[in-house]
């Protein structure tokens, strides 16, 4: 692994996304619009406070897992992958300049949720905003390492889109937005444990009651670190030099 | 004694089940420039692929610049141009190269250079997205060339160009061969074999022909490539001597 060239990959992939303003506008606002608009759904009810801390979690996790997932698909299809493979440069290298660049747009992503959820739609947080802001950033740079690791697993074009129901829905349905995991069958409970994005709700949600102490949070926040080091740590020894 | 940039030995692919190339054997002489011609679907690209060592499920001997093919040593010294194109679309052409010329060390100068040879010095700053199919092709082949690999693997460099830039590139290969450098560029486009040192011949996973065009215009007695490619498919039997397994004649 190279520096030079980790830096130098990230580099290329924000040339490319800042020739592309739309997509910029559309990756830092889409998951503020949509907490903004469950806010307004349940305007009456107590529902949003109840919610929104795993929502907060939710939306920029999958938005940033379609988007590193569908970029990373566009370089299998225009050849440039295939190209880098025969080049001189890492293929942690390449992932990590990936994981560089959209963890930048996660992190400005995520500030803007935070901002928006707690400022604007009057999320409740009891705890420390910075908490929230860490695990939701954190939550959304893992969102960008498993569309990587998706990607780099798939053969094809056509499995990297299913990756997307076969990596995500399964989180969500488990990560307590629909029920909270306590009440969830043993089994359920037991698989729930091991997903990431059920310890980034656990986390967002013990920030906004102020329940749970910091060392419970720093646990979780090592959690999500320790999942996302490992996806990309996978995914570059998933990505074939050599292909059928 | 002749130096071999590329030395296959019973060189075989397999893609699923299907054996794709039955045993490859040829030679191309280092600083020669080499065209692999046959119709689409003779394997081509992946005898191409195996060369460059992005092919799975190869076996045989297959070494390039006295290394297996795929060695790391290897990716600074072979350049490869795919039939996609390879280049970034949504970034400009000399960005393009900046990039890659990262991961070769190659310095201002030889970006400059690249975009010298390849006719692309006043499309630099335009985005790839926006560049003629012609220029496209262009900018990926000016990829390839940075760093000044001793290997060019070019598949199907001039497809979908007019007579004028097809002239233009072989041109630039010829010149690139000339500076030692070897080329292994493959095409469908029988006309082309003149203007290479030697021809390899692919038709269903084998060769059919290893050699120069003039000697293979005289062995076949016929009047231009095309009529060549023909008459060797015509008499395979007689070419292939016992290799010859009548399946694909039939």
């Amino acid at each position: 692994m190279s520096v030079r060239l980790t830096f130098a990959a990230a580099g290329r992939v924000l040339t490319q996304i800042r020739h592309d303003p739309r997509t910029i506008g559309l990756l830092l606002i889409v998951p503020s619009l949509l907490i903004g608009l469950l806010a307004w759904i349940y305007v009456d009810t107590p529902v949003f406070n109840q919610v929104g801390p795993a929502v907060l979690a939710l939306f920029p996790f999958t938005i940033m897992f379609v988007v590193t997932s569908m970029t990373t698909l566009r370089e299998r299809r225009t050849g440039t992958l295939e190209r880098q493979l025969t080049l001189p440069i890492g293929k942690l290298d390449i992932i990590m300049g990936y994981a560089l660049a959209f963890g930048l747009l996660a992190v400005f992503q995520a500030g803007i949720a935070v901002g928006f959820s707690v400022w604007l739609f009057g999320l409740d947080i009891s705890g420390s905003v910075w908490w929230l802001l860490a695990i939701a950033v954190a939550d959304a740079v893992l969102g960008t390492a498993l569309g990587l690791l998706a990607s780099a697993f798939a053969n094809t074009e056509f499995q990297v889109a299913q990756f997307m129901p076969a990596f995500v829905f399964p989180q969500m349905l488990l990560g307590g937005l629909l029920l909270p995991r306590d009440q969830m069958p043993d089994v359920l409970y037991a698989i729930s444990d091991w997903l990431p994005l059920s310890h980034a709700i656990d986390a967002l949600n013990a920030v906004a009651r102020n329940d749970q102490d910091d060392a419970y949070l720093l646990v979780k926040l090592l959690i999500i670190v320790a999942f996302i080091v490992g996806a990309i740590v996978l995914g570059s020894v998933t990505l074939k030099r050599r292909t059928p | 004694m002749v130096n071999y940039a590329i030395h296959t030995e019973d060189l075989r692919v397999r893609r699923g089940k299907r054996e794709v190339l039955h045993g490859i054997t040829v030679d191309v002489p280092q600083g020669s420039l080499v065209g692999l011609l046959g119709p689409s679907g003779s394997g081509k690209t992946t005898l191409m692929r195996a060369i460059v060592g992005v092919q799975r499920n190869v076996t045989g001997v297959v070494n390039v610049l006295g290394h297996a093919a795929g060695s790391a040593i290897l990716r600074r010294q072979v350049g490869y141009v795919t039939q996609d194109a390879s280049v970034y679309g949504d970034l400009t052409v000399r960005q393009n190269l900046n990039y890659f010329a990262s991961m070769l060390r190659a310095g201002r100068a030889d970006i400059e250079r690249v975009l010298e040879s390849t006719d692309l010095a006043e499309q630099a700053n335009q985005m790839v997205d926006s560049l003629s199919g012609g220029q496209l092709s262009r900018a990926s082949l000016a990829v390839a060339l940075l760093g000044s690999p001793e290997l060019l693997v070019l598949d199907e460099p001039t497809v979908g160009l007019d007579p004028v830039l097809r002239m233009e590139l072989w041109g630039l290969f010829r010149r690139l061969s000339e500076s030692g450098t070897t080329l292994l560029v493959s095409s469908h486009v029988m006309d082309e074999a003149t203007r290479c040192d030697r021809l390899l011949l692919l038709r269903d996973g084998e060769i059919l022909a290893d050699e120069t065009p003039a000697g293979l215009l005289e062995r076949t007695g016929a009047a231009d490539a095309d009529a060549a490619f023909l008459a060797l498919i015509r008499h395979r039997p007689k070419h292939l001597g016992t290799e010859f397994d009548g399946e694909a004649a039939s």
